[in-house]
């Protein structure tokens, strides 16, 4: 599954997205310690598997969240993505 | 005297229905769900998989009170009680609020589910247009969720916006559908970013002497290009289905079907109920599990 978390408003579309089919096969679960703002978390989904998914008081402000991260020019790769092994996470902007 | 002021036009019809054919005795499973949304409250009871019972009613200020009222009405002359159901899932805004759930399981992997059981297999592209939010939900042919998209970022695009604007022009919120669409031509649509925006926009139109058709057929226009963007971001696969209470308005529905260039498919089922019906099937799946887990 695709897990899109975030948002779309005025100034544009601001999703982080999980493919929760390859976090699945994680156990390292790096991504947590990695982004600065603490923005992931690992739940039970739905379907009982074990997945990182973003803390549901982010998911409405991960443009601002985020910003530490992406500065206006030269912006170094991502700690999340750079730390998730499998690829599974992608960001929309 | 009642006046035009004083009514509330947002007010829908809540509903309870039971099959007076079925005998709850003779079965296995019986099974629950209980969806409590922002806006409404529905409770599903199933009897060894098959639809059984369900109420819809508008959830109060108290989430636990909203779901025992929901169940119980749903329940309601069938001879059973809360205490005879054998596994009940909560889902929807209030899920981790229902004092006699089992489970709690978000609204979208349930609607998924509920989905797949109203409209069939092969439906792949769910729109979940909710109280306060939207959902749009891609689904394999079991109803497994393969990937989603929601927002609840604000109130345009969804059935909280749409009571506003039955309120704002004094129509019956049943009654905004049809009206919409008993315009000669098209009106380019209202702000969609914002629907308090949008309602002084309304207000603006109507001092300039727009019909309320007009008005409300630009809103449903608004509705339906905002909900676009959303569906086209995750790709619309057909089958494409409609749940949630907008489901109901066919102003919204014609003009999405008309924009995306797809036929919703439609269903004997109540569209509103999917979230409830869907945490029921996944009670039903657990209490199975269960069963083979433990052999009896």
């Amino acid at each position: 599954m695709k897990a899109n978390y975030g948002y779309t408003d005025g100034s544009g579309e601001f999703y982080i997205t999980i493919d929760t089919d390859l976090c699945v096969k994680c156990s390292e679960h790096w991504c947590v310690d990695a982004c600065p703002v603490g923005l992931f978390e690992i739940i039970v989904d739905d379907y009982d598997d074990e997945v990182a998914a973003i803390k549901d008081d982010h998911r409405k402000k991960l443009k601002y969240d985020c910003a530490p991260c992406k500065p206006v020019s030269g912006r170094p790769p991502l700690p999340c993505v750079q730390a998730c092994t499998l690829c599974a996470i992608t960001h929309s902007w | 005297m009642t006046t035009d002021t004083a009514k509330e036009f947002w007010r829908w019809k809540e509903y309870n229905w039971h099959d007076s054919a079925a005998d709850p005795k003779s079965a296995e499973i019986i099974t629950a769900g209980v969806d409590v949304g922002s806006v409404s409250s529905q409770a599903v009871v199933l009897l060894d998989g098959r639809l059984y019972a369900f109420a819809s009613m508008r959830t109060g200020s108290n989430s636990p009170d909203s779901a025992k009222k929901a169940m119980n009405w749903a329940l309601e002359n069938t001879g059973l009680t809360i205490a005879d159901l054998q596994f009940t899932v909560g889902t929807g805004y209030g899920r981790v609020n229902v004092p006699f759930a089992n489970r709690a399981i978000t609204e979208i992997a349930c609607h998924a589910r509920g989905g797949n059981f109203m409209y069939g297999p092969t439906v792949r592209t769910i729109l979940d247009m909710g109280g306060q939010d939207c959902k749009a939900i891609l689904c394999d042919e079991n109803g497994k969720v393969t990937n989603f998209l929601m927002n609840d970022k604000c109130a345009a695009g969804t059935g909280r916006g749409m009571e506003v604007f039955a309120d704002l022009l004094g129509v019956p919120i049943e009654e905004v559908g049809e009206l919409s669409l008993d315009v000669d031509e098209e009106p380019p649509p209202v702000s969609s970013t914002c629907v308090v925006f949008a309602k002084s926009e309304a207000a603006s139109l109507l001092r300039e002497g727009w019909s309320k058709k007009r008005v409300l057929a630009s809103y449903c226009s608004a509705m339906a290009h905002r909900v676009v963007s959303l569906l086209q971001r995750i790709g619309v696969v057909k089958d494409f289905a409609i749940t949630g209470g907008i489901a109901k308005n066919r102003g919204v529905v014609v003009r999405l079907e008309r924009e995306l260039n797809i036929k919703a498919l439609q269903s004997k089922y109540d569209a509103q109920i999917a979230g409830a019906l869907g945490a029921a099937l996944f009670a039903k799946a657990m209490v199975e599990k269960q069963r083979k887990a433990v052999p009896q």
